[in-house]
């Protein structure tokens, strides 16, 4: 069987304790969420919180370590939330959940802000090797915010695209780069946008030095927005297991998929724990149901972000994944 | 058409149009009992369940008169009881555990609760509320109570194969427990569902829940829902044909721009419409209160239109709150007047030809 490496989208929950001393620091409303500019008691409570994410991640033995985006307020909206030439207006509803975010509304020219590769930057000084970067994907970027500034849909998706280019280069060494795109699912592409996505993800990718994941969850792509996001130079598509398995062999088996694929194959919006076995059960389901593929590379990943999770049980679906390979597959 | 109305209108009503003025619920519980709460979580504060019991009276005591007072014609306790809406019930459920706190937005969290057995009636829910509020108070009561739909959804399902089935065996318990609540007295009961405005989509399973709820509940007792801060025209007209005498909606917080879903399909309810903003910190004047008021009229006529602030009002101030409430009642009374002389000529209270 091909290789598994086990890893997640990111976007952890905060622990308890900082989810208490981040209200007291920063407040309840939504002029108190993160602008980039956080005083030093705020950034050092983030940086311990970083510190527990990757702590875990690493005990527990994960083949990919990310950040954790604590900082996230507002989900994958994140990068627009701290760039300039971008207002963070109402409070609005974050995909089909009980969540929300600030809507980011684009009123300039967008300018890469390196906020992410800061966060990078400091997780690569605890992490010896198997570093993962998290961004939406430009598509879901777009879709989640307003255009004040560039005039036409495809327009703001090419400069969302270029502006996360440019965040991407400021990057340290990573391994792999996984772009979260939800909105492929959640609010598909119609024609032509379709294939202008595609081309969106391809531009990010292109600027990454490193393995690219196009992670789509909630669901199963549409046929045709799948067969042109096999169009895109990324390493590895992603595939939402816990949402929808039928659909999306069908699209694996109708139209080939690249030679690394990820597997959304723990679910990261249910508190019911998966055992290893039945995780290394799924991975070998998708492998078996798939029989014209050969995959090089598994990323055996939690389907969704986690922050949808409480704490103790967010921990122990990681343990859980993160023993697949050493529990199950080599035992 | 629904006839659960007209034994809500005051003895005394001085006029002969009837606008039914009520609240959502919710209202923000005094400072001392958030303190009474803490010395509860607090095992060294020696303060126990019984002063617990204590405390939440007075408090519910107090609210109710605070909505009393204002002269409005069916009130709640504020749900003084409950800390929130889909916790409070979910500790009383069997087969709910609580693992921690979840994000909503910002830092602002939910003990998201999980199923992890088929649930089961546990404690009774509201029974006590409901009595002691009718106790206290001169005025009917009406009774919210958390539906099915939002309380499968915003759980996590660790048992049903999915949420359908989770929602239709909790619709059986809220059923359970209006049957309590009816045999007890309660005449007027709000099902909430806020998930319905998440997942439209779901609009049907919301149905099936609702036949559940209301079966073999007597005819004379009035049931609404509230649904809020969503895109109504995904639920319209579908939502119709539920099996509930009134909708409760959300409408001023969005400036009325969603008004016109209700006006392409006759609204064949009654439509209780939000008149005061719940998540804005200034007390609408009466004037302003009786335009929205009247833009009710557009949809239904008034001996169908029912006068209630947009949502629960517990995020407001206090003083705020009261003001809002007390104005709305002012407004709804002066627009009574008005159709009694005719001078309101809008929509469907425009006078007819006969």
């Amino acid at each position: 069987m091909a290789k598994v490496v086990t890893t997640t989208p990111g976007l952890f929950p905060l622990p308890d304790w900082a989810k208490d001393e981040l209200s007291d620091l920063k407040g309840h409303q939504k002029a108190d969420l993160i602008d980039g500019t956080e005083g030093a008691e705020i950034e050092d409570t983030y940086d311990r919180v970083q510190g527990e994410h990757l702590d875990h991640q690493q005990s527990v033995g994960l083949d990919r370590v990310v950040e954790g985006q604590g900082r996230w307020d507002d989900m994958i909206a994140h990068p627009l939330a701290v760039a300039d030439a971008v207002e963070t207006r109402g409070i609005v509803r974050y995909y089909d959940n009980n969540n929300f975010y600030r809507e980011p509304v684009v009123t300039g020219d967008l300018a890469a802000t390196g906020d992410v590769a800061a966060e990078l930057d400091a997780a690569s000084e605890q992490v010896e090797s198997g570093l993962q970067a998290v961004l939406p994907g430009p598509y879901s970027l777009a879709d989640l915010a307003t255009d004040d500034h560039y005039g036409d849909d495809a327009a703001f998706l090419d400069a969302v695209a270029d502006f996360l280019a440019d965040e991407v280069a400021e990057f340290p060494n990573v391994e792999t780069l996984f772009l979260l795109e939800p909105s492929l699912v959640e609010n598909p592409p119609d024609d032509g946008a379709d294939e202008r996505a595609s081309e969106a993800i391809d531009a990010v990718a292109s600027a990454a030095d490193a393995d690219v994941v196009a992670q789509s969850y909630w669901g199963a792509l549409d046929e045709k927005v799948y067969a042109y996001l096999m169009d895109a130079d990324v390493d590895a598509i992603g595939f939402d297991f816990v949402a929808d398995h039928e659909d999306n062999v069908y699209n694996i088996s109708e139209y080939g998929t690249k030679s690394d694929v990820a597997l959304g194959i723990v679910d990261g919006q249910n508190t019911l724990v998966e055992e290893p076995e039945t995780i290394a059960e799924r991975i070998e389901w998708v492998d078996d149901n798939t029989p014209s593929t050969e995959f090089e590379t598994i990323y055996a990943t939690i389907n969704t972000a986690t922050f949808y999770l409480p704490s103790n049980k967010y921990e122990a679906k990681l343990d859980a994944l993160a023993a697949v390979n050493s529990e199950v597959i080599s035992a | 058409m629904s006839d659960t109305r007209e034994q809500f209108r005051p003895e005394n009503h001085p006029t002969d149009h009837f606008l039914l003025t009520t609240v959502v619920g919710s209202y923000k519980k005094p400072k001392w009992l958030d303190r009474a709460r803490e010395l509860l979580e607090d095992d060294s504060a020696g303060f126990d369940e019984d002063d617990w019991a204590e405390a939440t009276d007075d408090a519910a005591r107090l609210v109710t008169e605070e909505h009393e007072r204002t002269g409005m014609d069916v009130i709640c306790d504020g749900e003084m009881r409950r800390n929130e809406m889909v916790e409070y019930f979910a500790h009383l459920i069997e087969g709910y555990e609580f693992n921690g706190r979840v994000k909503v937005w910002g830092h602002n969290y939910f003990d998201k609760p999980s199923v992890v057995e088929e649930v089961e009636y546990g404690d009774e829910w509201l029974v006590d509320e409901f009595e002691f509020t009718d106790t206290v108070s001169e005025r009917p009561v009406k009774v919210p109570i958390t539906g099915p739909y939002t309380l499968a959804n915003w759980s996590f399902n660790e048992v049903y194969d999915d949420g359908e089935q989770l929602a239709y065996d909790l619709a059986d318990l809220v059923n359970e427990e209006i049957e309590s609540l009816v045999d007890a007295g309660a005449k007027y009961i709000q099902i909430d569902e806020p998930a319905l405005a998440t997942t439209p989509d779901d609009h049907a399973i919301v149905g099936a829940c609702l036949d559940r709820i209301v079966d073999d509940i007597p005819d004379d007792v009035r049931v609404g829902l509230h649904v809020c801060y969503g895109d109504y025209s995904r639920i319209y007209p579908e939502m119709l044909d539920y099996p509930v005498d009134e909708y409760d909606l959300e409408l001023c917080n969005g400036n009325y721009e969603q008004l016109d879903v209700f006006t392409e399909h006759e609204f064949t309810k009654d439509l209780a419409l939000g008149v005061v903003d719940a998540h804005a910190a200034e007390v609408e004047p009466v004037e302003e209160i009786k335009e929205n008021i009247i833009k009710g009229f557009e949809v239904v006529p008034p001996e169908r239109l029912t006068v209630s602030p947009d949502c629960g009002l517990k995020l407001l101030p206090r003083d705020v709150a009261y003001g809002k409430m007390e104005n709305m009642v002012q407004a709804a009374r002066e627009v009574e007047e008005e159709l009694d002389a005719g001078e309101v000529d809008a929509g469907l209270a425009a006078p007819t030809s006969d």
